[in-house]
């Protein structure tokens, strides 16, 4: 059963401005209709999509590459997740033997990391790839080689991750590392140069990632879009991407020194010669702990896409919205050492940062009431991604309400490294970044597949992973509170522990199926789905004004964007029929899209864009020779890896005359701009 | 007829309800049932914390709720507002709320803090899987337990020998790190006679489950006549002279490879790398809280400990099974378990 809501006109009245031009353009549906039966084939002829093996390793659509994002980080999700059952059935029980120790370990160890670093982040920059330029109203990202280059050194980095789970010698020293416990005399064994090297090689994708989200929200947007006319989505993973420039180099800085010390010999982190352990805490929750928002902001930016749509009104309070969240982003840079209570710091030091961590709420609240308000003003449709966003709300506020307890420095000294803090940030990053990310794979489904979703299905699944959500992790808070502390591969009967884990243990089981199940409603739909029209859900933002799936080169007309929600707005729609007009919104003679300036969305000039490419598909293959010859300590391999980088490298950047160059001629000014 | 998905919902909820009910198990070590002062303001800060936190969601929640039972319908209006209430509950009202749940906690951290003075001084070291136990000036060293006199504050000095650990008695106190290269101090009072369950709280490798140890509040005469016993030499040398097989063991011990790595004063033995084993008859657990101290764990354990705490630094022991028998009853001798 799939519904299609029956989309109304907007109520334009607010828009009484534009009266003068004839309504050309009645919705989103319309607008494509209209713009790809302008433009016809002019500009599609010069976005070809590549084929076979060849077009698989050299594309540079945002939408493939987003795609594959989603793809590759939703199995490493899967893999985190069984390693997570094997826990779960561990300690289902009071001393059992299930699995050994080392093994434990290891599961715990994969399990935090690939969560953190190889789904979260590449799972919500998925999201970004495949719709920045959608929700932008541009035709790829600014630097699409760039774009292809971070998704195969996600994958590579991944993989050898992976490799080492399936050998067995995956890291275990916890996803935060501890030293000395991860040094070369506690942790010999190459476990923890897969973690080093994994994390720096990885680190590289991340960044070259945020600096293209930065770029091509700033220099790409539709004219007319000013700052304070982008998504909130947008604005979120802006923000993250700055945060993710200034939270890597402590983090690369840390595994650097911890490689070096564990292969070189140095002693940074070696309190016997001179160096500190501690140091290692700051650097990486210096990292660590923006981090949390650099998951969490853009999967909150996805809630601010989906709300307004179904609440039928834009989102209340936009600019504290845009506010909170770079102020998250900046406060969370001053929060870390809330990790470190614990540690025996100075009370003055941990006063200030309890301090920091209690405002790093505040912003927190700003976009809960603003939600809540969007909705009791609206009128709410209850579809099944708004499903998700309802079941999200109130998992993170139980996981909201408990984060100012760890700001308490002698509070959260009782309950760190406890279940409660697992309970915790299961309850954020599942309840604040997975539902999220659920809702967003429902709701923007249809424009990734041209395919809708079963609604029954949806339901279902819903309830099944809230409910396993909820059974696996609530029990956590009190059986902290009851003692238990985290990273235990055992337990004694004694305790009275048991009870709680045999329940998380059966809501694990739950919560799987709920998977399981979800997966199947995404098959059915991808084999049987009923196909989408453009804008299946009327909602206010670019991307639902393009074919669903869209075509490579996403809008035949480059619209003109008069308001935060331009498909709601009568101007913006018309902008896609007396666009179809103007060579400068069609830029049909080459593989172009158009520039803007940062501030106010003002057309600057035609942009030529980069072809496909093999490029970055061989640059990363000699980079992961590089990180194998240092992870296996075959300096040979290393060193053939280095030189195969530079002459890849050299290759890519070298200015090969072509039209890219000769594009400097100015695009004259639109005529209405408002 | 086709089961509503609300039912999952309703059946999981009752079933962490009844889990909740079935857990309240009166022996686990937590937070909630405090036995010194300094896990107590902890309690009465959980019950503030916990009354805010309940109180946010069911606002939170009732508005959801109010919302989904709200208007329906599909017209669009594209008329913002609201800015006063994000304004007024986003940011007004939580900061309320936070200055003063900030003032409440910055006043129990420095009620944690370093008291006036304290009676006893403890050194705990943490090891890969154990911990050492050292009263300074006393000429006692345990392991694993600590002997606390009721009602008197005890510093304890905190170092560790290999990699971090953390120091946690939720019922006493909240944690402190064991951090290379650091001495870090904690300060803990009971104040109820009894043995109160610690644990390492901070990841260690691999046996950090079977990190555990035991706080003992005694009297202060029962604790006085206690560090009087652990200051003498084994209990076992005593008992050598009247006893063949306790000789026996003592002979062992001396001859066997355990002096490499224990100390039992009264013996040749005096490796300093494992725990002290002077007065192991006396403790509750072995293998810190890995199982029961009893004839038959001890000796299980001696033979091979790696069964029961796989990757524990002590290898297995080739011994034949009379001298294991002589040595668990040297060990076990005069114990006032």
């Amino acid at each position: 059963m799939t519904t299609v809501p029956t989309r109304q006109r907007p109520d334009t009245a607010a828009d009484s401005g534009h009266d003068r031009r004839p309504k050309l353009i009645t919705d989103s549906n319309e607008a494509v209709r209209v713009s790809e039966e302008r433009v016809g084939d002019r500009v599609a002829e010069h976005w070809p999509e590549g084929e076979g093996v060849r077009g698989f390793i050299s594309t540079v659509d945002h939408k493939r590459i987003g795609r594959r994002y989603i793809i590759t980080a939703g199995f490493f999700f899967t893999l985190a997740g069984l390693n997570a059952m094997l826990m779960r059935i561990q300690l289902m029980r009071p001393g059992q033997q299930v699995i050994s120790p080392e093994e434990y370990n290891q599961l715990f160890t994969v399990h935090g990391t690939v969560m953190i670093f190889f789904f979260s982040t590449p799972m919500l920059f998925g999201f970004g790839n495949l719709l920045f330029p959608l929700m932008l109203g541009t035709r790829d990202m600014a630097f699409p080689r760039l774009n292809a280059f971070g998704y195969w050194i996600f994958a590579a980095s991944g993989l050898i991750l992976f490799g080492s789970e399936a050998a067995g010698r995956a890291p275990d020293g916890g996803w935060f590392s501890y030293v000395p416990l991860t040094g070369k005399e506690f942790s010999p064994a190459i476990n923890l140069d897969v973690y080093c090297l994994a994390l720096l090689f990885l680190g590289t994708s991340t960044t070259v990632g945020a600096i293209n989200f930065i770029v091509t929200a700033l220099k790409l947007r539709a004219p007319g879009m000013t700052l304070a006319r982008m998504p909130v989505f947008v604005w979120a993973l802006v923000v993250v991407s700055f945060m993710v420039l200034f939270a890597l180099p402590p983090l690369n800085t840390a595994n650097v020194m911890l490689l070096l010390d564990r292969q070189v010999g140095t002693h940074f982190f070696d309190p016997q010669h001179g160096g500190d352990a501690v140091l290692w805490q700051h650097l990486f929750w210096l990292f660590g702990h923006p981090d949390v928002y650099i998951i969490v902001l853009p999967a909150l930016g996805m809630v601010s896409a989906i709300v307004p749509t179904f609440s039928r009104r834009p989102i209340a309070a936009y600019p504290l919205i845009v506010v909170a969240t770079i102020a998250t982003g900046i406060i969370s840079f001053g929060v870390w050492v809330h990790h470190m209570f614990a540690v025996g710091l100075p009370p003055l030091s941990m006063a200030f940062f309890s301090a920091a961590s209690i405002v790093v709420v505040i912003p927190a609240g700003i976009q809960f009431m603003s939600w809540l308000i969007t909705m009791l003003r609206g009128r709410i449709v209850l579809s099944v991604p708004m499903l998700w966003v309802f079941g999200f709300i109130a998992a993170f506020v139980v996981g909201g309400v408990t984060g100012p307890m760890f700001a308490l420095v002698s509070f959260d000294q009782q309950v760190t490294d406890s279940y409660f803090v697992v309970a915790h940030f299961h309850y954020v990053l599942f309840g604040g970044a997975v539902l999220p990310m659920l809702a967003g794979l429902y709701y923007w489904w249809p424009k990734l597949t041209g395919r809708m979703t079963s609604r029954r299905g949806g339901v279902w699944s819903f309830w099944l992973v809230f409910a396993g959500f909820n059974v696996t992790f609530f029990p956590m808070h009190i059986q902290g509170l009851l003692g238990m502390p985290r990273r235990i591969y055992t337990f004694p009967a004694w305790t009275g522990w048991a009870p709680y884990n045999l329940l998380e243990t059966l809501g694990a089981f739950l919560l799987a199926f709920g998977f399981v199940f979800t997966g199947l409603v995404f098959l059915h739909s991808w084999r049987r789905g009923a196909p989408a029209p453009a804008d299946p859900w009327g909602g206010e933002t670019l991307e639902w004004a393009t074919t669903s799936p869209p075509q490579t080169h996403n809008f035949a007309v480059i619209p003109t964007v008069h308001s935060l929600h331009p498909l709601w707005d009568q101007a913006s729609l018309d902008s896609f029929a007396y666009g179809a007009e103007r060579d400068d919104r069609v830029l049909a003679d080459g593989h172009e899209t158009l520039m803007t300036s940062e501030l106010d969305g003002e057309p600057e000039r035609r942009l030529e864009m980069p072809e496909d490419s093999p490029v970055p598909f061989f640059t990363t293959a000699a980079l992961t020779a590089l990180v194998l010859g240092l992870l296996f300590r075959i300096y040979p391999l290393a060193a053939i890896g280095l030189l195969g980088t530079a002459i890849a490298l050299c290759y890519w950047l070298w200015p090969f005359q072509g039209p890219a160059m000769a594009l400097e001629e100015p695009v004259p000014e639109p005529e209405d701009v408002s | 007829m086709r089961p509503s998905p609300r039912a999952v919902l309703i059946i999981a909820s009752a079933a962490v309800a009844s889990g909740l009910l079935a857990g309240c198990s009166g022996k686990s070590p937590s937070i909630l049932h405090p036995s010194g002062p300094g896990a107590a303001r902890m309690t009465g800060l959980w019950w503030l914390l916990f009354g805010i936190a309940a109180g946010v969601c069911v606002v939170v929640i009732g508005l959801e709720l109010i919302a989904l039972l709200g208007r329906r319908g599909e017209r669009t209006k594209i008329k913002s507002g609201g800015t006063w209430f994000v304004v007024i509950a986003g940011v007004a009202v939580p900061a309320i709320i936070l200055t003063i749940v900030y003032g409440v906690g910055l006043n129990d951290m420095k009620a944690l803090q370093q008291p006036a003075r304290s009676a006893v001084t403890v050194d705990v070291i943490g090891h890969q899987w154990w911990w050492e136990v050292r009263y300074p000036g006393q000429n006692v060293v345990t392991a694993n337990e600590i002997h606390v006199p009721v009602d008197k504050v005890v510093h304890l000095r905190l170092q560790t020998d290999d990699v971090n650990h953390s120091f946690w008695v939720p019922q006493l106190m909240p944690k402190t790190d064991l951090v290379a290269g650091r001495i870090n101090n904690t300060w803990i009072t009971a104040d109820r006679v009894g043995s109160y369950h610690g644990q390492c709280a901070e990841y260690c490798g691999l046996q950090h489950a079977n990190m555990a140890f035991q706080v003992v509040a005694q009297t202060q005469n029962q604790y006085e006549s206690w560090l009087r016993e652990q200051a003498d030499v084994a209990p076992g040398v005593a008992a050598a002279a009247s006893d063949p097989l306790i000789d026996r063991g003592r002979q062992v011990i001396e001859t066997a490879s355990c002096g490499s790595c224990h100390t039992v004063r009264g013996t040749s033995a005096d490796g300093t790398i494992g725990p002290d084993l002077t007065h192991v008859g006396d403790r509750t657990e072995i293998g810190a809280g890995a199982v029961e101290n009893n004839v038959g764990n001890l000796s299980g354990w001696i033979a091979d400990s790696q069964t029961v705490k796989p990757g524990n630094k002590m290898p297995p022991q080739p011994l034949s099974p009379e001298d294991l028998h002589a040595v668990v009853a040297f060990l076990e001798a005069g114990g006032h378990r």
